[in-house]
């Protein structure tokens, strides 16, 4: 089955073109680790996914692009089909002259009507080129005003029209200090409308992205290019094909699907976050050598401190002892904060992934009461190694991962409702203080459902 | 409203760049009168006026803002220069106002300045979205500190002509007998880039109406103070990280402000950051990490920033900066310029070549003060509440 995936603004075109040429360049990488013929299904079903075929040959993202000023579109297209490896269709792209201004309202009630009818349009071939379709990737970041604004329309479009398909929203979460000063605003009004219509909400941090790329992939001089790719890594690791039950060369057919029914139990709680190990530059790959024993242990220590990488993660955490009570809000303050979680999947990818043992994650101390780790905690074992790592392990979360951030993001923004800074840029194009105020009541209510784990 | 000026740029080098058929002038100019340049001329060429914006604006695929270039001191720019600004509003009211406006120093030569000056800051405060004050005296002072570079022969620093703010190296040699010119190139500078974003690829873009959208948290509070670095670029010298920390610095430090103020002694409500050339988002970071210390932010806003990253640098630079506060310090410069006001109209001097035009009554000029009282008080507001500890407002609570 296929994705569909729509890159909004800015951030949302920057990263799909990252994150398309990822996956082309993992599932055509020489050193998969694996048989010719194991390789070639990977291929085939990496395709299936994620491209369609023109006529020479050429394979095409499938993918819709959407930004209300033509600079960064028409270099996405240009970069990729520079590349000669890959490109996106001609006429896959829709765009503007003026921008939004940074402004949510503008990006919903401005541009959202006014191009509903072009944007889907563009939406359906898409879809239509689809064999059959899993669903939708939509990518966006909650600080702009295309991608935030834009996007949210975008998303409950989607809802309307494509009732039965699935939607799973890639947000980024901006600088904690400041790329916009109103970035708090539209993020609190992205994450209250997409938490109405999407299914799933993976969640990225630039300030975690960029303490990778300076910890972990040494690089000194940091562009959004840098962070992008590592953020094209995670998704790849995540979302290439994996072996279905059957066992090798067949692959899951359905991504979107089985993501969801593994992580997402409750519409109560959609937040997602992704851990990767192992994370280096290629300089440093040569030389280094992993266990799956060793891998895991990290893996679940990030998990379980939320710590964002494997370096300086806090060993001190430990799972709460069977009995106790849950802390609940105080403990958002406490500096051993334990990372409960809802559901867990972890994807291993590599050599003897069948020898990996997993027992550390399916420990019940880990998860709420209302599921059985059996239920909460699932794995994917694929032998087809990912992007040169002999061996690596993605994590994806339903857990407090997200918690303090967005706390925080509440926390500002309601700062600066309450001294009515700026709220005139949003009355202008229709909205009022209340939906600001019903955004607010949602996401205080999801901060206080996850606190509450 | 006089030729002079028109007819030397349509006889100058850049002749070909502007429309001949896009002018308007008359012959005898304002006199240094608001009430001229608003009442007369304004109403004379409305109808002409439209004519050649409707003109200009459907050359456009998507026109999205109207810069005005004008002075507050005088008669044309001030009076007939917030009267467009009136009328953009009312003809094209989705499309962005920026106003570039030099305000008169404490030494200018026009004895009228401050009543000009104030009749047309209620314009302003009420129908531009977004002002850039320049004074003449910070212009003249940058320009001081090239000479003081280019002339002073230090050792190892040879400066390259093409990087000046204030530009082309014949400017600078004549700039003795011709300053303007120079000043005008350092606001020149400003203007590009203000837009360069738009204009060039980047990897985080700013638009014209971000701008807006951004730094002006209430209507009335749209006045920005803009500062330019570097002003020139030193050749032969590599030492990279360095200098392009120093840029930030710069930009921060009161020599490089086009208006005089002083923004790190008042309150930041806003700033943005618009950086050009081989910048990269950690180096902003970094920086804004470095400086935000030694800034206070107003309580509402303390991580108030809005940065812009642009892959083309300006000519002669490798990398430049353009920082814009929305800061409380531009209080005492509306502040003295009330008091000039004041001075000038409790005597009631001058004030009968204002009353004698049609439309102009004593009303006009108490309306003009209240509206600037106003803007002066929500400043002050603002202003106090600078040393109060920072709280929170409490959070709405939610039954579990």
């Amino acid at each position: 089955m296929s994705i569909v995936t729509v890159q909004l603004g800015q951030c949302g075109n920057q990263i799909g073109f990252e994150v398309f040429d990822a996956l082309y360049t993992d599932s055509h990488c020489p050193q998969g680790l694996c048989s010719k013929r194991e390789n070639e299904a990977y291929q085939a079903s990496c395709k299936e996914r994620f491209f369609s075929e023109e006529e020479n040959g050429v394979p095409v993202a499938r993918a819709v692009l959407v930004d209300m000023e033509p600079k960064v579109t028409s270099q996405t297209l240009s970069k990729a089909t520079q590349s000669g490896r890959w490109k996106y269709g001609q006429h896959s792209c829709f765009c503007q002259k003026q921008g939004s201004g940074n402004n949510w309202a503008y990006g919903y009630s401005v541009h959202g009507p006014r191009h509903e009818e072009s944007i889907m349009n563009l939406i359906q071939k898409e879809v239509e080129k689809c064999d059959s379709l899993s669903g939708f990737f939509i990518i966006m970041s909650m600080a702009g005003g295309t991608g935030s604004g834009l996007g949210a329309f975008v998303t409950q479009n989607l809802q309307d029209q494509y009732s039965n398909s699935l939607k799973m929203n890639q947000i980024i979460w901006p600088y904690g200090t400041g790329e916009v000063i109103v970035q708090n605003y539209n993020s609190i009004l992205t994450l209250s409308h997409l938490y109405r219509s999407s299914d799933a909400l993976l969640v990225h941090e630039n300030d975690a992205l960029h303490k990778i790329c300076a910890k972990l992939m040494n690089i000194k001089q940091i562009s959004f290019s840098d962070i992008n790719q590592v953020l094209a890594h995670q998704l790849g690791s995540v979302f290439q094909p994996t072996y279905s039950v059957e066992g090798s060369c067949h692959y899951r057919r359905n991504p979107l699907g089985d993501l969801m029914e593994n992580l997402v139990p409750h519409p109560e709680f959609k937040m997602l976050g992704i851990r990767n190990i192992p994370q280096m530059s290629e300089n440093s790959l040569a030389y280094s050598t992993f266990t799956w024993a060793g891998l895991l242990k990290h893996l679940r220590q990030m998990l379980i401190s939320n710590s964002k990488m494997e370096e300086g993660i806090d060993w001190q955490v430990r799972p709460p002892l069977p009995g106790l009570p849950t802390l609940g809000k105080a403990s958002l303050n406490r500096g051993l904060h334990f990372n409960m979680s809802i559901a867990n999947l972890v994807i291993l990818r590599g050599k003897d992934v069948h020898s990996a043992d997993l027992g550390g994650f399916k420990d019940s101390a880990l998860y709420t009461s209302w599921l059985e780790p059996i239920n909460a905690f699932n794995a994917w074992k694929t032998h087809r190694a990912f992007s040169k790592y002999e061996k690596s392990a993605a994590l994806v979360s339903n857990s407090q991962f997200l918690l303090k951030p967005l706390d925080t993001i509440v926390g500002k923004a309601w700062n600066m409702f309450a001294s009515k800074a700026y709220i005139h840029q949003y009355t202008k194009f229709g909205m009022e203080e209340e939906d600001f105020l019903d955004s607010f009541t949602l996401l205080e209510q999801v901060v206080a459902s996850y606190c509450n784990l | 409203m006089e030729e002079g000026v028109v007819n030397e740029i349509l006889q100058g080098p850049l002749r070909d760049v502007f429309d001949s058929k896009q002018l308007i002038t008359d012959i005898s100019g304002s006199g240094n009168n608001w009430a001229v340049g608003y009442k007369v001329f304004g109403s004379l060429y409305q109808e002409q006026i439209l004519e050649k914006l409707r003109k200009s604006a459907e050359h456009c695929d998507c026109l999205q803002c109207f810069f005005i270039i004008h002075s507050m001191g005088g008669g044309t720019g001030s009076g007939l220069g917030t009267f467009l600004l009136k009328l953009l509003e009312d003809e094209f009211p989705e499309v962005y106002r920026f106003v570039t406006s030099v305000y008169p120093s404490g030494e200018d030569d026009v004895i009228t300045s401050p009543y000009n000056s104030i009749l047309a800051m209620k314009e302003l405060n009420e129908h531009a979205d977004c002002v850039l004050p320049i004074d003449n005296q910070s212009l003249f002072d940058i320009i001081s500190k090239i000479d003081l570079m280019v002339n002073s022969g230090k050792l190892g620093t040879t400066i390259k002509p093409k990087s000046l703010v204030t530009s082309s190296a014949e400017a600078v040699k004549k700039w003795h007998q011709r300053p303007f010119d120079a000043m005008n190139n350092i606001v020149a500078n400003l203007l590009l880039n203000l837009t360069s974003s738009a204009r060039f690829e980047g990897s985080l873009n700013m638009d014209l109406n971000e701008i807006s959208m951004n730094l002006v948290p209430f209507p009335q509070l749209h006045y920005l103070v803009s500062s330019l670095t570097p002003l020139y670029t030193l050749a032969d010298v590599n030492i990279p990280t360095r200098r392009l920390d120093q840029m930030f610095s710069d930009a921060f430090s009161k020599d490089h402000q086009l208006i005089r103020a002083d923004p790190k002694h008042s309150l930041y409500l806003a700033c943005a950051l618009m950086v050009r050339g081989n910048v990269q988002v950690s180096d902003l970071r970094r920086n804004i990490e470095r400086l935000k210390p030694s800034l206070q932010f107003v309580s509402w806003n303390q991580e108030g920033w809005k940065t812009s990253l642009c892959s083309v640098p300006p000519v002669g630079h490798s990398h430049s900066l353009l920082a814009l506060a929305n800061n409380t310090c531009v209080k005492p410069t509306f502040m003295e310029l009330k008091e000039r006001f004041m001075r000038l109209y409790k005597k009631k001097a001058h004030l009968h070549h204002y009353l004698q035009i049609e439309g102009m009554e004593e009303s006009g000029f108490m309306e003009a003060v209240s509206s600037l009282s106003g803007l002066i008080e929500e400043y002050n507001q603002l202003d106090a509440t600078k040393s109060m500890p920072v709280e929170d407002f409490p959070r709405l609570s939610i039954a579990v």
